[in-house]
């Protein structure tokens, strides 16, 4: 069998056996967190905007993506509402989810298989509204890890600003295949 | 999609030299990208720390890597996953037949594997009568052309907005003359949406496998393998067996320097984690050697196995930037590919090793620390003595060895070679004789040699 062979093959072809270093990653020193997260949803394509509290959010939403009909917000209503937008996911035109924490370095934003409701829901809508709050915000990926180490246990993802492609000479265009532009409520009461 | 074996790479890379304008606006696309990856990579004060941590990740890794794969196996299969192993590329591209036939799959939606195209993937399943499309942009557009991705990461470096248009225009029935980057990205999403609604089945690559959970994580800029995979009944994810990472928290390290070092971003858009397949569906993960436990063997080249796939070697590589990427005809090219395809097959591709100038700036921007330039060096004695060099080849490096070796002889060659080519000024850049003078000139001869000047300024 194919297994044992290619098992058997590195037991005989492997190196001296080395160790894992000790210590894994770097803290970060990132002063304000808040104002590194702008800066990289910004550098990744993303708009950001911040809140007290969640009450304003569906205004500013329809204030920032005018137009939008079939719009899903799963973060504010139960899933039911949209039984017949979430029935034809390919006609979404912006589903809004809530993130389960952030990173300030590098602008993700890390959804749970729950989080997404459905795991396609923020790719195949054309817009992505996402809500994090400030007390979930972390200066790196090592602390993000740290954190979300055990909450993995189906299917996770990092989103980092919308869909994007470079493939064409270089060019950055928005909008490749997932969400066209995402738009980042950061919720908190000092921000 | 095949490439021409004919043709080694300096010829190849001759061909690819005679439009100069072209070669200039390619070296100049690839080094704005390692210009980018330099200020993402320096604006970390920790980056160097990260390259030692991600190269001592992997050198424990493949010291132990027959434990870590069977860790990995059963952690997968206990989260519902289904693992194959493959010795080889035909057995790769076996079982995934076989699954698609098992579901009755005609439609099938790929986003990058590199390890699919070495494979060839795409060719055995096309010959069964099965659709597959490639999803990245970059692939899609090489895979309408006709022809094979000429970077790792950016699979269409090579062809100008223009052409793609062309390519457009005939396939999609975008407008003629069209080569907006936007209105071709657009046209491209729409023609794609409908393939991902109507696929059967999805096909992705493997960024890292983590042993102490049975994850996978996918990683990629436009959303085009999860699109693919959550609308799909079954995902096949295809790896080779030197994906495998111990634990989940040196994700952490990898992800953190894998797009930095590609494209100079952060972090790509998505860095998708599958641990289990969504309920209702189905998660294949094919395991694949096809010489990489031969390559782990080869003390002086198992170090190649840390690679990441990053392209950060090809973008920096002068020799990659003014030859393009097909004229390595291998899956992966450039530096890392040179050293990857010998172990492939050493007939084939004894010239790659050759295609460098061993200025090292490939082992300088590695996020895992590989020797590059090393390897490359060492492959060249192995592939002499093996016999797989020209005869023209070894024979200059014989006599260039019998003078390197003597003080004597180098400084009676440095006189005899100034005489004559005061006397015969183009005779050493013939270019007949030495290909290297085709497009040279030398300086003017200097009198006397360095250390001639030495001895009469500070007499003994």
């Amino acid at each position: 069998m194919s297994r044992e062979k290619i098992l058997e093959a590195i037991k005989k072809n492997k190196p001296a056996p080395k160790e894992l270093p000790e210590v894994i990653g770097f803290a970060s020193t990132y002063t304000n967190l808040t104002i590194t997260f702008a800066e990289s949803i910004r550098k990744a394509g993303g708009e950001l905007i911040t809140v007290q509290d969640m009450t304003s959010i569906p205004a500013r939403i329809r204030q920032a993506l005018p137009g939008m009909q079939r719009i899903a917000d799963l973060v504010n209503e139960s899933p039911d509402t949209y039984r017949h937008l979430l029935n034809d996911p390919a006609s979404l035109e912006v589903v809004v989810l809530k993130g389960r924490l952030a990173v300030a370095e590098n602008g993700a934003i890390w959804l749970h298989e729950s989080d997404c409701v459905n795991r396609v829901y923020p790719f195949i809508t054309q817009h992505l509204v996402l809500i994090v709050e400030q007390h979930t915000l972390v200066g790196n990926m090592h602390e993000a890890y740290v954190i979300m180490g055990n909450m993995m246990n189906s299917y996770g993802v990092f989103i980092a600003g919308p869909s994007k492609t470079a493939d064409i000479e270089q060019s950055l265009v928005i909008g490749a295949h997932g969400a066209r532009s995402l738009l980042v409520f950061l919720v908190g009461p000092g921000v | 999609m095949t490439y021409n074996h004919h043709k080694d790479h300096s010829a190849a890379a001759a061909e690819f030299l005679v439009n100069k304008e072209r070669v200039q606006w390619h070296d100049d696309a690839l080094w704005f990208v390692r210009s980018k990856r330099d200020k993402a990579a320096f604006a970390l004060p920790e980056w160097e720390g990260l390259r030692t941590q991600a190269s001592a990740i992997k050198d424990h890794t493949l010291s132990c890597l027959d434990e870590y794969l069977q860790q990995f196996e059963q952690n997968a299969a206990r989260n519902g996953i289904h693992i194959h192993w493959a010795l080889d590329a035909q057995e790769h591209n076996d079982i995934v037949y076989s699954i698609l036939a098992r579901h009755g799959a005609r439609k099938i939606v790929k986003s990058k594997s590199m390890l699919t195209e070495e494979c060839h993937l795409n060719d055995h399943l096309e010959q069964k009568g099965i659709e597959v499309v490639d999803t990245d942009l970059g692939e899609r557009i090489v895979q309408l052309n006709d022809e094979p991705p000429s970077h790792i990461v950016l699979p269409a470096i090579h062809i100008k907005k223009e052409e793609v248009g062309a390519i457009f225009h005939k396939h999609l029935g975008t407008e003629a003359g069209a080569s907006d980057p936007q209105y071709l990205t657009n046209a491209a999403r729409e023609h794609l949406r409908q393939k991902f609604l109507t696929a059967d089945i999805a096909i992705t690559g493997v960024n890292f496998a983590v042993a102490e959970t049975g994850s996978i994580v996918v990683c990629t800029n436009e959303g085009n393998a999860d699109l693919g995979v959550h609308l799909a009944k079954v995902h096949i994810a295809c790896m080779g067996i030197e994906k495998i990472i111990p634990r989940t928290e040196h994700l952490g390290v990898f992800l953190r320097l894998l797009a930095r070092s590609a494209t100079g971003q952060a972090i790509t858009t998505y860095s998708s984690h599958f641990q289990r397949p969504a309920a209702g569906s189905e998660m294949h993960v094919v395991i694949v050697d096809n010489g990489r436990t031969t390559q782990l063997g080869r003390e002086a080249f198992r170090n190649s196995l840390k690679c990441i796939r990053c392209g950060a070697c090809l973008n920096t590589c002068p020799v990659y930037r003014r030859s393009g990427g097909h004229s390595y005809h291998n899956a992966v090219a450039g530096p890392i590919g040179a050293i990857l395809a010998p172990n492939l097959d050493m007939k084939k591709n004894a010239d790659l090793p050759f295609a460098s100038t061993l200025c090292g700036s490939c082992t300088d921007v590695c996020p895992v620390k590989i020797d590059i330039h090393d390897q490359l060096y060492q492959w060249r004695q192995v592939l002499v003595q093996e016999g797989y060099v020209a005869t023209g080849k070894k024979a200059g490096m014989k006599v260039m060895a019998a003078i390197l070796s003597s003080p004597g002889r180098f400084s009676m060659a440095g006189k005899l070679a100034r005489k004559m080519l005061k006397w015969f000024p183009r005779l050493a850049m013939n270019g007949k004789l030495n290909p290297w003078g085709r497009q040279r000139e030398l300086p003017e001869v200097p009198a006397e040699s360095f250390r001639e000047w030495y001895k009469r300024e500070h007499g003994k």
